[in-house]
């Protein structure tokens, strides 16, 4: 990758100050995206995936913040920008899509207007002009009637049909970067495989870059060219997102993808991980996850590894990697 | 072993469902339907569904949100009653009973497992007395004593400790009161449990561990399962007969490898069609096209009609009834009329 | 591992997040101090008082309108002066707390017994039960509280023979007062069962077949009980001020034994001939204890409150 990355994540840390102690909910991550890229970033509940994204778009909850490293965006930091700053960055070059849609639309106007209200915020551009623009972006993402259902209120839209809109308005300013958390996870199936479908068209034809947060590997799988998997607030593996489904490299990774039920793997019982992902109160020594980890030898416990390489762009932070030791 | 379940052990199915119907009134309430005009609405969840399932073996429900798949869960364990039709189990039909005491003989047999395991355990009571409550209910065993030693027991059988039993639900992970909640269903040694799409608030490595777990009690005790779910592969995975369910009715139920190797329906072909690709071969995609309809004022005909690539005239004004077709049954004139070819479905594009 | 002891539940109190609220706030910890001292004192108060003014003759008409000590004329015996009997107003005022704590206390349990039961019944039988007592709640709220207290004491008076009037008032008084403030018990108790009967432990316990009594009260029960922990402390505050009300319009408490209310009517008489202390101190305190119980309701709502934590 010799071109400059779009997004460049380094050393990020975001803590959560509490009455029993800081709780450090991301921790020394760091990634970055190329122009256009889709980056998957997978992981259970509480591995700080979903906590990345509302760094790098400045939406943290308080009393969470960022303790430490830097996010880039077009090689201008963006971690330590006034709120006005970051609120006006947000509009028009990130563009956010979470999992409930409900959230991101104001009930009280029709979809036309907070379209309109975007739309002119962002570009000079008139009244009318921001309109047709508005058709023009329901049309896009699928909605059937806009010249319709522009006038109607968020509550008179299916589940999928907000989801579009959504994504609409996250493409309002023709955006770099869109960082979408959980996009499909409230949505039907056969709704799913549509906004996903949707998704990817979209980035491929305006060259939008996507941060694609997510808990369900098959997302990843079907949309993502790189995959980030995180585990307790770390990176444990990243990769082109074949390499790392068909050859994961690191055990979580190993162990998570076994513990998929596949349509036509006749397998009597799943792999799986026993215990579960620790409390952020109570994250062990060494690798985070030593406890669960079958391959785990004296190093793990004390040491805590950091990303090596294992293949051509793919890297596991494990210590089976050190040296080529255990390369088995 | 359990491979061989299926086939029908000698005497008759342990739960029997004919034609069960469950609608509920969605109206209005009275004076704005005097006032401003409005008609009474019935929402048909459950609309005409027929099964049977054998002891010992896993019977999923598959389908998207409003199908009334849950609902049937909810009849199954007399949670609610049925407008029309009924379920027996073991003999007794209760889908109509109207007192709760009409249903104690069974009640013990039949437990359930819910979907959230955040609100399917009492915040307020410790996981002990939670799990003791059902044998306490009916009376199982006396004096304190024993009661511990099987509470001991059971949350042996769930992969949690003895120690466990003195904490309160919140000091537990998603899947550990899972497991709780597996516990207080096991404790009146029930022969049939209902699990209402028990894994889909868990994250996968959870997931996993849970649908080992339900696999190893099934061979332990024998136990009967009807599933739940709107996913597919663990449907797959965990199933020995898979129902479609869509719009309230039953559009097609198989074995679980002939279903997915060879579905018939043309949902349950585009259905299939939305499950990820995880092997990474490259295969297209053909996304269902459309969204489901209420089901207030559902679709005349086959539910499915509008959404279906291969409808015709028929198909819009007359209801399929399930016909046999090899070992599966089959709700759609396409295919009773052959003209719903095999192979990938040229759906139109979607989104 | 916890167990079930009195330190266990202890700890986890002092552990818990509602504590830490507690510790955190200064106001709620001077509310609550003030608070404890107001009860401490009222009930310890016949034990305690510098003079028991209840006891006709210990009173000495020669001390009648003492003024407060620091103003001249005034006796170190009485602290904050006497009234026009020669009642010392220090101890009246902490017999009166008494009488307006032990009202406000009775009435709002019994609001609370009332409303809560309701409530539950309403949420968890639904249908015509339902409709039918949240139709009577509505009936109630249509009318100022204090209106339907007025009108219970005087059908009280009505029927009750005179010779008794004194001994019932004070039943009559936490009577009328409770039954004016059980809706909001009932609506907020109604609101929490109707979510909480559809959550999968209560539909666990109907499927093990338990008898709906029985799951409202061991079930839905404990788990509504934090909003309305929240409204009584409020309302123990309202139902104080209604007893204050109605004694001081002279329908509350008998004058033999003056609550705070009675205490502030009485005074009110002599507020313009100069004798003031013996209005405005009973008012201060009534303003104090409002204000005290008052707050650690609003702090109770915030801590019980998961949004705002």
């Amino acid at each position: 990758m010799q071109n400059e990355p779009l997004l460049r994540v380094d050393g990020l840390r975001v803590e959560f100050p509490g009455r029993r102690g800081t709780l450090v909910a991301v921790d020394d991550v760091s990634f970055d995206i190329a122009p256009g890229e889709v980056l998957g970033v997978v992981g259970e509940s509480g591995a700080g995936k979903s906590m990345t994204g509302s760094a790098i778009i400045g939406l943290l909850e308080p009393p969470g913040r960022i303790a430490g490293g830097s996010i880039s965006l077009d090689g201008r930091r963006i971690d330590n920008l006034p709120y006005e700053e970051m609120r006006r960055i947000r509009g028009k070059h990130i563009g956010a899509i979470f999992q409930d849609p409900l959230t991101s639309l104001n009930p009280l106007y029709s979809v036309g207007r907070q379209l309109v209200e975007t739309i002119t915020t962002h570009s000079d551009i008139s009244e009318k002009a921001a309109r047709d623009r508005a058709l023009a972006l329901l049309q896009e993402v699928g909605i059937p009637a806009p010249e319709r259902r522009i006038d109607q209120y968020p509550h008179q839209f299916s589940g999928g049909m907000r989801q579009r809109v959504v994504i609409a308005l996250a493409l309002c300013a023709n955006p770099r970067l869109i960082v979408a958390d959980e996009p499909t996870t409230a949505l039907d199936v056969s709704i799913q495989a549509q906004i996903i479908a949707l998704l990817k068209r979209l980035c491929r034809e305006h060259g939008t870059a996507v941060m694609l947060v997510t808990h369900d590997m098959g997302v990843i799988a079907e949309t993502a060219d790189r995959v980030a998997v995180m585990y307790a607030g770390r990176i444990a593996e990243i990769g082109p997102v074949r390499d790392v489904i068909k050859n994961p490299r690191h055990p979580y990774t190993v162990g998570l993808m076994g513990s998929i039920p596949r349509m036509g793997h006749d397998a009597e019982r799943l792999t799986q991980i026993d215990g579960s992902m620790p409390r952020l109160t109570e994250i062990p020594a060494g690798c985070a996850f030593n406890p669960r980890c079958p391959y785990v030898f004296d190093r793990c416990r004390v040491e805590r590894p950091d990303r090596m390489a294992v293949a051509p762009f793919h890297e596991a932070a494990c210590w089976k990697y050190a040296d080529g030791v255990g390369h088995a | 072993m359990r491979d061989a379940a299926p086939a029908k052990p000698g005497k008759g199915p342990l739960v029997k469902v004919v034609d069960l119907a469950r609608y509920f009134d969605v109206s209005p309430p009275l004076l704005n339907r005097m006032l401003e005009g409005k008609p009474r609405q019935i929402l048909r969840a459950v609309d005409g569904v027929d099964f049977a399932i054998g002891k010992g073996e896993t019977f999923s429900l598959v389908g998207e949100s409003g199908c009334g798949k849950s609902t049937v869960a909810r009849l199954a364990v007399g949670l609610y009653r049925a407008t029309r039709g009924s379920i027996e189990f073991d003999g007794h039909d209760f889908g109509r009973m109207t007192r709760r005491q009409d249903m104690a003989p069974i009640r013990s047999r039949i437990q359930m497992i819910f979907q959230d395991p955040y609100a399917s355990l009492n915040p307020r009571w410790r996981v002990r007395e939670i799990i003791a409550e059902p044998i306490r209910a009916y009376r199982l065993l006396s004096g304190d004593r024993a009661i511990n030693a099987r509470v001991d027991e059971l949350l042996r059988q769930v992969r949690l400790t003895p120690a466990d039993g003195t904490k309160y639900p919140h000091e537990f992970s998603g899947g550990q009161r899972q497991r709780i909640s597996i516990a207080r269903a096991l404790a009146s040694n029930p022969e049939f449990l209902v699990c209402d799409e028990p894994t889909s608030a868990l994250d996968v490595s959870v997931q996993a561990q849970i649908l080992n777990l339900m696999k190893d009690l099934q061979r332990e005790l024998g136990l009967t399962y009807l599933f739940i779910s709107h996913n597919l592969a663990v449907v797959y995975h965990i199933s020995d007969r898979v129902g479609v369910m869509y719009l309230g009715r039953l559009a097609e139920v198989a074995p679980a490898r002939a279903l997915f190797r060879r579905p018939r329906h043309p949902y349950t072909r585009m259905l299939l069609d939305t499950i990820p690709d995880m092997d990474m071969t490259g295969r297209q995609r053909m996304p269902v096209a459309g969204e489901v309809p209420s089901p207030i004022n559902p679709p005349s005909g086959c539910a499915f009609h509008p959404r279906c690539p291969f409808a015709n005239d028929r198909c819009k004004v007359e209801r399929p009834n399930p016909l046999p077709h090899d070992d599966a049954l089959v709700a759609c004139h396409g295919v009773e009329e052959g003209r719903v070819p095999e192979g990938p479905i040229a759906a139109p594009r979607a989104a | 591992m916890a167990v079930a002891s009195v330190p266990g539940a202890v700890r986890r109190f002092v552990d818990s997040d509602v504590f830490y609220s507690f510790r955190r706030s200064k106001v709620t910890m001077a509310a609550a101090a003030v608070t404890f001292v107001i009860v401490i004192c009222s009930v310890l108060a016949p034990w305690i008082v510098p003079h028991n003014t209840y006891d006709v003759r210990s009173l000495n008409l020669l001390d009648a309108f003492t003024p407060p000590v620091w103003i001249e004329g005034g006796k170190p015996q009485y602290l904050l002066g006497t009234d026009d009997q020669g009642r010392d107003v220090f101890s009246t005022i902490m017999l009166g707390a008494r009488v307006s704590l032990l009202v406000g206390f009775c009435a709002t349990l019994f609001a609370m017994t009332i409303g809560v039961f309701l409530g539950l019944v309403s949420g968890y039988i639904g249908g015509t039960t339902d409709a039918v007592i949240m139709r009577v709640a509505d009936v109630k709220l249509s009318f100022p509280a204090i209106l339907i207290a007025l009108l219970i004491d005087g059908v009280a008076r009505g029927i009750i023979p005179r010779d008794m009037h004194d001994d019932l008032a004070l039943y009559v008084v936490i009577f009328s007062i409770g039954i004016s403030n059980w809706v909001a018990y009932a609506r907020t108790v109604r609101g929490s069962t109707l979510v909480e009967k559809n959550k999968e432990y209560v539909q666990a316990a109907r499927i093990i077949g338990l008898h709906p009594l029985t799951i409202m009260i061991r079930h839905v029960l404990p788990n509504v009980m934090g909003p309305v922990l929240v409204i009584g402390t409020l309302g123990l505050a309202g139902a104080i001020l209604a007893e204050a009300t109605l004694s001081f319009l002279g329908v509350g408490v008998p004058g033999t034994q003056p609550s705070l209310g009675t205490l502030i009517r009485v005074g009110n008489n002599f507020l313009f001939s100069g004798e003031w202390w013996m209005t405005i101190f009973p008012g201060v305190m009534l303003v104090i204890l409002v204000l005290a119980v008052n707050l650690l309701g609003d702090w109770l709502r915030d801590a019980l409150n998961p949004k705002l934590r």
